[in-house]
C-alpha cells in the first residue's frame, strides 16, 4: 500500500511539472487514424513554418473511445481520420466542436465540411474499379451495378465486406436504390467474387497481375502509390497489369469519400489546431497530399498531381452528401452480414 | 470448507492476507469489469441478427481453429517434450533448449513471413512455375496460406512452446521407478509412454494448452490477415462498423466464458497434482533411439524449430540486413529501449503481484481467494484492442477524478495523470498477462511441500519471513520463469500499446506494424528481428532455468524446482 500512495504522490508531482512544461511550449497534439508516413512531412513543414510542435498517437482503433473517457482533460486537440465513418461517430458522441474561420470557409468547399464547421474534409478519393488490361477490354464495365452480370462470375476481387471503404460503397448504394436492391446487388457481387475477401486494395490488384482474378474495388490514390514505388518495384508491375475504370459516368457519378479532421470539443490548444487545420486546407498541404499521396485536394485551386491526370484526368464525381452516407454505414453493415459477403 | 492450522493461528493476519489478495485482484480486475460494465449497454440488441447471419461463422471458424491449434500444439508440444526428456538421440541437449526459440516470434510477424514465402509472388511458388513451365495461378493447385489451415499452422508453430516447456517439466518430474515398473510389468515403450507417462503429466499438459487456447481466442492480427474470421473479428466489426461497443463487449463476455470454462479445467488438473518427491532422470534411464528411429526424432524436432523460428529469422535477416543502412535509424535505439524497458517493468510488476497472490492463496486456500486470484486471470482472454479500453475507462476515471477534486479544492487542474502516459501500458500488460506469472508461481509453490511451512513458523519466522527465506530461494525458477514468459509476451504485444501509448511513443511491435500493416515486410523486417532477438534472451535464460545444469549425473535436484507455467 504504501508503495501504491509514494507512487501516486509521484506521478502527482510530475504531472503537475508535465501539465506546466507543456504549456509553456507552443504545440497541437493530434489523434490520428491515417498513417504516420502519410502525414509526417506534412507535420514537419507546418512546425518549420510556425514554431509549433506537433505531436501525434497513431492508432487504427479505440482513438475515438480514449478521447471520449479522457473528457475535458484530454490533451488532444485534432483528430485526423482516414474515413468518414470516424468522423460521423466522432460527432454522434459529441467530441467534436465548431470551427467557424474564413479560411477553411474558402478552401473547402461546402459539400466536404459540415455545416457548422464539426467535421472537415481534406482530401478526396474515389472508389474504382480496377480492370485487368488483358482481359477485360475497355468498356466491358462501365457502373458497380454491373459487377453482378453473369460474365464476370469467379472474376471479382476486393477487400472485407466490413471495411469502412467497402462499407461507404454500400451505402452510397442504398442511398440511391434501396436497401433491398442493394441487398441483392450485394449478393450478386458474393456470387461473382473469385475468392473470400480478404487483404488491402493493393493486394486485389497484385491478384489481377497474378491471374487471380480480373476485376477489383480499390481507392483512386493506390494505383498512384504502386505505379511509383521505388523500394518495392514489383507493385509498378501490378499497377501496369491494370486499367482504371470510373464507374457510372453516364449517371451519378463514381462513389467519392473523404479523409478529414475535426477540432476535440475540450482541445486545449485551440488556436494552434485552427491554424493546423487552416495549413492542411491550404495550397502547401493540399498540394502535397496531391503529389505525395495521390488524393484529390479538396480545395479547388490546387491541381491535382501530374500523375492523376495522366492516368485519372477528369471524371464526374457522385455528389451524394457525406452525412447521408455515414447514416447509411450501419445498414450496410448489417446488409454485409445478411449475405454473408465475407465468408 | 476447512481452515488450515496455518491461518487458524493468527485470524488478524489471515485477513490481512485476504484484504490484499482482494485488493491486488480487484484493481487488475477493473479493465475486465469496465467491459462486463460496458455489455450492459449495448446501443441496440446485436444477437439476433448475429443469430441469424454470421454467429454461426464465427463461432464455426473459432472452433475449428482452436481445435486445429489445440491438437497439432500437443503433438508437437508432447511429443517433441517426450523425446527430450525419455529418449536419447543425436542433438538431444541442443534440442532440449532449442525447441523453445519459436516462442521469440510474434504470430503476426510469421503469418507475414510465410505468406511472404508460399504466396503466388513468393520465391517457393515462382520456383515451381519456373520448372514446370506454368503461367498463370490458373494452371496449377498451391495450398492457399491465407487460410484456416495457413492460420492453424502459423500459431501452432509459435504457440507449441507453452505445451512442451509444461509437458518437458512434468515429464522429467516423474519418478523413474515407476515407468521402469511398468515396463517390467510387461508395457512396450509406447505402452509405458501411453499408460503411466501421459497420465501423469496431463495437468501440465492441460495448463499449457490452456494458454495456447486463450492466445488463440484472442489472436487477432493473423486472423485477420489470413481472412479466418473468428469470434475476434466478430469483436472488432461489432465495435467498429456497427458502432456498437456494448454489443461488441457483450461477444467479448461470452468468449470469457469459454475461458472460465479453460481456467476451470486447468484447477482440475491442477487439483490433482500432489507429488513432492522427485527423482530425477539418469540419462541412463532414456531410451536410446536406433537407426530410423533416431533418424525420425531428429528430423521431427528439426522441423518445429526450422519451422517456428529458423526459417522467419533467415527471411527477416535477409530482408533487414539486405538494406541495413537504409532501415537503420538512431530512433531503433530509443525504440529498442522502449519496448526493453516496458516489458521488463511489466515483468517484474507481474512477478511481484503473482508471487502475492499466489502466496496468499497458498496461506488462505478458501473459495473467495481462490475465486479472486482466478478472477485476476481473465485479463489474459480478452482481445487487445477491447481490453485496452477496458484499461482506458478504470483509468480515465481516476484520473478526471482527482483533476476535479483538485480543481474544486485547490482550482488547480493537473490533467491526465495516468491516462496516456507509460503507466497505463505498463498496467495493461500486467493486467494481460499476470495470469502467466501467477500461473508459474503457483505451480512452483505447490511443489514445496507445507511442512516447510510448519517448520519455519514453528522456527519463529512470521509469514513475510517465511516467504522471504524458505518460499523466494525455492520457487525462484518459478518465478523466473513467469517474469520471462511475460516478458517476451509483453515485447510482443501490439494492439493495447497502440491505443494507450503517449505522444510519439513507439514500441518495436508499434514499429512493425505501421509498415506490416500495409504489407510492406521489407520496411518491417529490422523491427521484427529485434522483437525477436531482444526475445532471445530471455528464452535462453528460461531454457537454463528449466535444466540446464541438470547433470546427466542426476545428483542435482534442480527438477524439483522445475518452473511450470
Amino acid at each position: 500500500m504504501f508503495f501504491r500512495v509514494l507512487l501516486q504522490k509521484l506521478v502527482v508531482i510530475t504531472g503537475l511539472l508535465g501539465a506546466i512544461g507543456a504549456n509553456a511550449a507552443e504545440q497541437v497534439n493530434i489523434y490520428s487514424y491515417r498513417q504516420p508516413f502519410l502525414i509526417e512531412p506534412i507535420l514537419e513543414e507546418f512546425s518549420k513554418k510556425t514554431g509549433i510542435e506537433t505531436q501525434v498517437v497513431y492508432a487504427s482503433k479505440g482513438l475515438n473511445e480514449r478521447l471520449q473517457r479522457e473528457g475535458r482533460n484530454s490533451p488532444a486537440d485534432l483528430v485526423l481520420t482516414s474515413n468518414t465513418s470516424s468522423l460521423m461517430d466522432l460527432l454522434n458522441k459529441q467530441l467534436t466542436q465548431p470551427v467557424k474561420s474564413a479560411v477553411l470557409e474558402q478552401n473547402i468547399p461546402a459539400q466536404f465540411r459540415d455545416a457548422v464547421g464539426n467535421w472537415f474534409g481534406l482530401t478526396t478519393r474515389a472508389r474504382l474499379i480496377y480492370a485487368s488490361k488483358d482481359r477485360v477490354k475497355p468498356g466491358e464495365i462501365t457502373r458497380y451495378e454491373a459487377l453482378v452480370e453473369p460474365r464476370w462470375k469467379g472474376r471479382i476481387c476486393t477487400r472485407s465486406g466490413k471495411h469502412p471503404y467497402t462499407l461507404s460503397l454500400i451505402a452510397s448504394m442504398i442511398a440511391h436504390h434501396g436497401e433491398a436492391e442493394t441487398k441483392a446487388w450485394l449478393k450478386g457481387v458474393k456470387a461473382n467474387l473469385a475468392r473470400k475477401p480478404q487483404g488491402n486494395d493493393r493486394t486485389q490488384v497484385k491478384a489481377i497481375s497474378e491471374g487471380v482474378c480480373d476485376l477489383s474495388l480499390g481507392n483512386s490514390y493506390y494505383f498512384g502509390k504502386m505505379i511509383t514505388n521505388q523500394e518495392q518495384p514489383e507493385q509498378v508491375e501490378w499497377a501496369k497489369s491494370v486499367n482504371l475504370v470510373f464507374p457510372n459516368q453516364a449517371d451519378r457519378g463514381t462513389h467519392m469519400f473523404i479523409s478529414g479532421a475535426a477540432l476535440t470539443k475540450h482541445a486545449p490548444n485551440r488556436d494552434n489546431a485552427i491554424k493546423l487545420l487552416e495549413f492542411l486546407s491550404g495550397a502547401e498541404a493540399q498540394y502535397v497530399y496531391a503529389e505525395k499521396n495521390f488524393e484529390f485536394p479538396v480545395r479547388p485551386e490546387t491541381p491535382r498531381s501530374e500523375l492523376i491526370n495522366r492516368y485519372m484526368g477528369e471524371f464526374k464525381e457522385d455528389n451524394l452528401s457525406l452525412t447521408e452516407i455515414g447514416a447509411n454505414v450501419p445498414a450496410a453493415s448489417r446488409l454485409v452480414d445478411e449475405v454473408g459477403f465475407d465468408f | 470448507m476447512t481452515v488450515t492450522p496455518l491461518a487458524s493461528r493468527a485470524n488478524l493476519s489471515g485477513f490481512r492476507w485476504f484484504f490484499l489478495v482482494a485488493t491486488i485482484a480487484i484493481v487488475v480486475a477493473l479493465p475486465v469489469l469496465s467491459i462486463f460494465w460496458l455489455a450492459l449497454f449495448p446501443e441496440e440488441n446485436i444477437w439476433p441478427h448475429l443469430l441469424d447471419t454470421v454467429l454461426l461463422h464465427y463461432v464455426s471458424a473459432t472452433l475449428i481453429l482452436a481445435f486445429g491449434v489445440a491438437a497439432l500444439t500437443l503433438v508437437a508440444g508432447v511429443g517433441s517434450a517426450w523425446l527430450v526428456s525419455m529418449c536419447r538421440f543425436p542433438g538431444r541437449v541442443f534440442f532440449e533448449w532449442a525447441l523453445l526459440l519459436p516462442f521469440a516470434v510474434p504470430a503476426y510477424v510469421i503469418a507475414y513471413v510465410y505468406t511472404d514465402l508460399l504466396e503466388y509472388a513468393g520465391p517457393v511458388q515462382k520456383a515451381l512455375r519456373g520448372w514446370f513451365g506454368w503461367q498463370t495461378a490458373r494452371d496449377y493447385w498451391f495450398p492457399e496460406i491465407r487460410s484456416m489451415g495457413g492460420a492453424i499452422a502459423m500459431l501452432s508453430l509459435v504457440f507449441y512452446p507453452y505445451v512442451y516447456m509444461l509437458a518437458r517439466a512434468a515429464f522429467l518430474e516423474q519418478c523413474g521407478s515407476i515407468r521402469a515398473a511398468s515396463r517390467s510389468l510387461g508395457c512396450s515403450p509406447w505402452q509405458s509412454f501411453l499408460r503411466v507417462s501421459l497420465p501423469m503429466a496431463r495437468p501440465a499438459i492441460a495448463v499449457g494448452l490452456s494458454l495456447v487456447l486463450m492466445e488463440t481466442l484472442n489472436d487477432f492480427g493473423t486472423v485477420e490477415f489470413f481472412a479466418v474470421r473468428t469470434l475476434s473479428v466478430g469483436i472488432y466489426d461489432t465495435w467498429l462498423s456497427r458502432g456498437n461497443l456494448g454489443g461488441a463487449a457483450q461477444i467479448a463476455c461470452s468468449t470469457l466464458l469459454f475461458v472460465i470454462l479453460l481456467i476451470a479445467l486447468e484447477r482440475i488438473g491442477r487439483a490433482r497434482q500432489r507429488h513432492f518427491v522427485q527423482a530425477p532422470i539418469a540419462n541412463r534411464d532414456r531410451y536410446r533411439l536406433g537407426g530410423w528411429r533416431s533418424l525420425a526424432a531428429v528430423l521431427f524436432c528439426g522441423f518445429l524449430l526450422m519451422g517456428g523460428f529458423v526459417v522467419p529469422l533467415l527471411v527477416l535477416a535477409g530482408y533487414a540486413l539486405g538494406n541495413f543502412s537504409s532501415y537503420w535509424s538512431d530512433d531503433f535505439i530509443e525504440i529498442a529501449r522502449n519496448s526493453l524497458l516496458l516489458s521488463a517493468g511489466a515483468a517484474l510488476l507481474s512477478v511481484l503481484l503473482g508471487l502475492l497472490l499466489a502466496y496468499g492463496k497458498r496461506l488462505q486456500p478458501r473459495r473467495p481467494v481462490q475465486f479472486l486470484v482466478g478472477f485476476s486471470k481473465l485479463g489474459y482472454a480478452l482481445p487487445g484492442a477491447v481490453m485496452a479500453i477496458g484499461v482506458l475507462i478504470p483509468l480515465a476515471a481516476f484520473d478526471n477524478a482527482v483533476d476535479a477534486l483538485l480543481r474544486e479544492h485547490f482550482g488547480i487542474s493537473v490533467g491526465l495523470l495516468l491516462s496516456g502516459s507509460v503507466f497505463a501500458i505498463i498496467f495493461a500488460y500486467t493486467v494481460r498477462f499476470l495470469a502467466v506469472s501467477t500461473g508459474a508461481i503457483e505451480t512452483s509453490l505447490e511443489k514445496v511441500t507445507p511442512s516447510m511451512d510448519r517448520a519455519a513458523r514453528a522456527l519463529g519466522r512470521n509469514r513475510w519471513q517465511t516467504l522471504w527465506a524458505v518460499h523466494l530461494p525455492l520457487v525462484r525458477a518459478g518465478l523466473l520463469t513467469g517474469g520471462l514468459v511475460v516478458f517476451v509476451d509483453c515485447m510482443k504485444e501490439l494492439p493495447a500499446t497502440l491505443l494507450l501509448r503517449p505522444f510519439g511513443f513507439d514500441t518495436l511491435a508499434t514499429y512493425v506494424y505501421q509498415f506490416a500493416a500495409d504489407e510492406m515486410l521489407e520496411r518491417s523486417a529490422l523491427g521484427a528481428l529485434l522483437i525477436v532477438l531482444v526475445g532471445l534472451i530471455p528464452v535462453i535464460l528460461l531454457s537454463r532455468a528449466i535444466g540446464w545444469r541438470r547433470g546427466d549425473s542426476g545428483a542435482e535436484l534442480m527438477e524439483s524446482e522445475a518452473p511450470a507455467i
